[in-house]
């Protein structure tokens, strides 16, 4: 398939897990925000800005920007808004590729964006209506689209979003230090449920940081999805080698993951920061070396000569 | 019907126009007897609400043009416009035959210009042409095809006869519109669709891809096809988009191709594959920086030479305006004549050569009766509606025609038919003009059954270019036999076997049932 194309499924699959876990970090911290007094609740609002890797552009920055910023600021590729724009954007670009219902799921959401009010209540509302609309997206492109290249590089794209989306989640674990912040890190990835049946007894931030980082089952635990993007990565370049990589991309995500999976520890928490960091940069890596090997045009028009 | 309709003959008097819905008295024509049944039993408040949910759809599914920077739905009226089956088979015949007398033009002036030599048309007029490129003189293009695609654009005028308006054989555009407009339709006014044959549309893609591939360079067994568009920002992007996905091949930008060794490839995740067939949705002057603008980014250098070398088939063929040009236009009867030997299907509207001394004389004593157009522009740009046109724009249009005499041709008013589209609470007389399209694979040239319908959604207007707020139509061909199985050849019966047919159920199922019939 062309590069251009592929390079557009791989963000269209970012754009939306970052719609999806910017709209679940938002709704979780929302409801413990509004509890805070104004002084705390502005300085909590700087600090979730900053988890999300934004910097905040005015001196007052309190509730009302935080909102702006996290859901509603379409000129901002990391607002739930801008994501899902770009998403659309992407997708219009690429449109004879995916299945005519997964564009206008993405294009209808995206007409659908300005249809809320931009209060507190109507930001639960909308963070709903996101977490629908991606689910939707979601299941199109899985029952849609068929699962050859284009659907691997979506996958691609949504599984190290989702690594870095989780990894973020648990990183809010810090801004909120009162109350149970380990219930609200697993509501967050929407993992509550699904921690309780397994852990039975065994609560509190340690098991909820373990259960998100190194869960095998849990589709949203980091280890889970970065073995996604590495099953991805080895389909879409399945030369096995005896010895050695010569793909990047998957010679990071691996190790990431196996870092993680076989590392071994008695002080999960102190740690957590610097795994979260590893996580982070990974992806990054990843994406970028992804980027490098499939996606890379040639920067201008270019005369090749005759070859004889 | 009575409220929707009410006042409608009057306006269609007023206009002079012939209507293609009601003969005078406002009886309904005999082809347009169930789209009348249809609406008569439906309320304002019915048709606004299928209008709307028609809109909506449009915009969901992204059926826009752009519009200055703007993605707009491109507005769809509710009623049809109907051609009877005889009066399509006449249409048929004329735009096919006018494709084959433009392909053996083209092929000509390209080539040995026997039409000029034979006295047919001046060398001057093929020569100063805008779009006469001299880069693809001398060159056969594969299957003998250049006309790949064509829209010619026909008219009714106030007798109820077709006329030819113009011909497109660049890059014709709005075949999207008939593919959508059907399936909107089907949903939109549904009641209109029973106890009649009307032909279906959808078998243009594939028509238009086996054509791509029947004209490859010779040698390659398995050609593949790709669309070229200039990118998202072009107003007919959501169409380039449409006939990529229908015909399943990849839609290219320029960037993403890459000329080598007079072949040409494109950028994949699997490296560079070799592309044998384009179809182009650019200009010529924007296709290959080496030939023409070097300053286009649109294109990619050496896209020409690979096609002259024959590594490359591009879809239609570089230097196609030749034949499109508005004064070539007024010799295309003479054309067909020539290397036919046939006598034109459809007449053209009389037009005035600005170049001969008298017409022009004539013309510039009578500037406020007549349209004025340039001959190389489209999209309506450029023209001037002499009753329309101020004194200042006349005096204006003057000048210019003075200076540059090629430039422009002149036309009468013609009143182009009318069709009821709905307009605030009622229907009222519209003017319409219709494109047909055609595919040509070098063996026989294929008219898609309907075409374009394009409205003036201002009352009174002639113009109808969606760019000028103009609106489309489905346009629907009847068919005398429809080509449905008859009555003779039963439907072979579905066997339904008993164990297939019962979903199997969870085996406390009806112990539940029990339980809750008993509560």
């Amino acid at each position: 398939m062309l590069s251009r194309i592929a390079e557009s499924l791989f963000w269209i699959g970012r754009y939306v897990e970052r719609a999806d876990g910017t709209a679940r970090i938002l709704d979780v911290h929302l409801e413990r925000l509004n509890h805070l007094p104004l002084d705390e609740q502005r300085s909590v609002a700087r600090e979730l800005l900053a988890v999300m890797g934004a910097r905040p552009q005015s001196e007052e920055f309190g509730l009302p920007e935080l909102l702006h910023a996290l859901a509603y600021d379409k000129s901002n590729a990391s607002s739930i808004a801008g994501s899902l724009g770009a998403a659309r954007e992407n997708a219009r670009r690429a449109r004879e590729t995916v299945s005519s219902s997964l564009w206008e799921c993405l294009n209808t959401t995206y007409y659908g964006l300005n249809q809320h009010r931009k209060d507190v209540v109507g930001t639960y509302r909308f963070c709903n209506w996101v977490l629908e609309r991606t689910a939707m997206v979601r299941g199109l492109a899985d029952t849609t689209v068929s699962h050859d290249e284009s659907w691997l590089f979506l996958v691609l794209g949504r599984s190290l979003e989702r690594a870095d989306m989780t990894a973020r989640m648990l990183s809010t674990r810090d801004v909120l230090s009162a109350g149970m912040s380990w219930v609200n890190m697993l509501r967050c990835a929407g993992a509550y449920e699904s921690f309780l049946r397994t852990r039975r007894a065994a609560f509190g931030d340690q098991h909820a940081a373990e259960f998100l980082l190194l869960d095998r089952l849990f589709p949203r635990s980091i280890v889970y999805a970065l073995r996604d993007a590495d099953e991805c990565l080895a389909k879409l370049d399945p030369s096995a080698q005896r010895v050695g990589f010569i793909n990047d991309a998957r010679r990071i995500v691996g190790q990431a993951r196996t870092f993680l999976e076989f590392h071994r520890t008695d002080d999960l928490m102190a740690e957590l920061p610097e795994h979260m960091d590893r996580v982070q940069k990974a992806v990054t890596q990843a994406s970028d070396a992804i980027s490098r090997k499939y996606f890379n045009q040639a920067d201008e028009l270019a005369w090749v000569g005759e070859v004889s | 019907m009575s409220e929707l309709f009410q006042d409608y003959s009057e306006a269609v008097a007023r206009s002079g126009a012939y209507d293609e819905m009601f003969a005078p008295g406002q009886i309904a024509r005999r082809s347009y007897g169930q789209v009348e049944g249809a609406l008569k039993e439906l309320s304002l408040a019915d048709v606004s609400a299928r209008a709307e949910s028609m809109a909506r759809t449009f915009l969901d599914r992204g059926v826009t043009f752009d519009y200055a920077g703007e993605e707009r739905p491109f507005p769809l009226d509710i009623v049809p416009r109907v051609i009877p089956a005889d009066e399509w088979e006449t249409l048929e015949r004329g735009v096919a035959q006018r494709v084959r007398a433009l392909e053996a033009f083209l092929d000509d002036v390209y080539g040995r210009m026997s039409v000029v030599s034979d006295g047919v048309i001046p060398r001057q007029l093929v020569t100063t042409s805008a779009h006469f490129h001299r880069a693809v003189h001398g060159f056969e293009p594969a299957g003998g095809v250049r006309v790949h695609v064509s829209g010619i654009d026909v008219v009714r005028d106030a007798a109820g006869t077709f006329r030819v308006l113009e011909d497109n054989v660049r890059v014709p555009s709005g075949v999207s519109y008939v593919l959508e407009n059907r399936r909107a339709m089907a949903k939109g006014l549904p009641e209109a669709f029973g106890q009649q044959h009307i032909r279906p549309v959808e078998e243009y893609p594939r028509r238009l891809l086996s054509a791509l591939r029947k004209t490859a360079p010779s040698g390659v067994d398995d050609p593949t096809v790709v669309v070229l568009t200039p990118g998202v920002f072009n107003s007919a992007y959501f169409e380039h988009t449409l006939l990529a996905g229908l015909m399943g091949v990849e839609l290219v930008e320029g960037r993403d191709l890459i000329c080598r060794g007079n072949r040409v490839y494109m950028r994949t995740t699997a490296g560079e594959q070799r592309v044998d067939v384009i179809y182009k949705r650019i200009d010529d002057d924007f296709l290959d920086p080496l030939q023409f603008r070097s300053d286009s980014m649109l294109g990619c250098p050496g896209l020409v030479n690979a096609a002259r070398a024959g590594g490359v088939t591009i879809a239609n063929a570089v230097g196609n305006g030749v034949a499109d040009d508005k004064l070539v236009y007024s010799y295309v009867p003479d054309l067909i004549r020539y290397y036919l030997h046939e006598e034109p299907v459809i007449a053209n509207v009389d037009t005035f050569r600005l170049e001969e001394k008298e017409a022009r004389e004539h013309v510039l004593d009578r500037l406020d009766e007549l349209v004025v157009k340039p001959v190389d522009g489209s999209g309506g740009k450029g023209l001037v509606i002499g009753p329309a046109a101020s004194k200042d724009e006349l005096d204006a249009l003057r000048q210019r025609i003075l200076t540059d005499p090629r430039g422009w041709i002149a036309q009468p008013v013609l009143q182009l038919s009318t069709v009821p589209t709905l307009s605030g609470d009622k229907f009222g007389p519209r003017h319409v003009d219709l494109r047909p399209f055609a595919v040509n694979d070098g063996d026989d040239v294929w008219v898609l059954p309907g075409g374009l319908t394009r409205v003036a959604l201002k009352e009174g207007s002639l113009i109808v270019n969606s760019s000028q707020g103009g609106g489309s139509k489905d346009t629907w061909v009847l068919s005398d036999s429809p080509q449905l199985p008859g009555p003779d050849l039963p439907r072979p019966s579905i066997s339904v076997r008993e164990q297939v047919s019962v979903w199997p159920v969870e085996s406390n199922w009806r112990d539940r049932q029990s339980e809750q019939e008993q509560q």
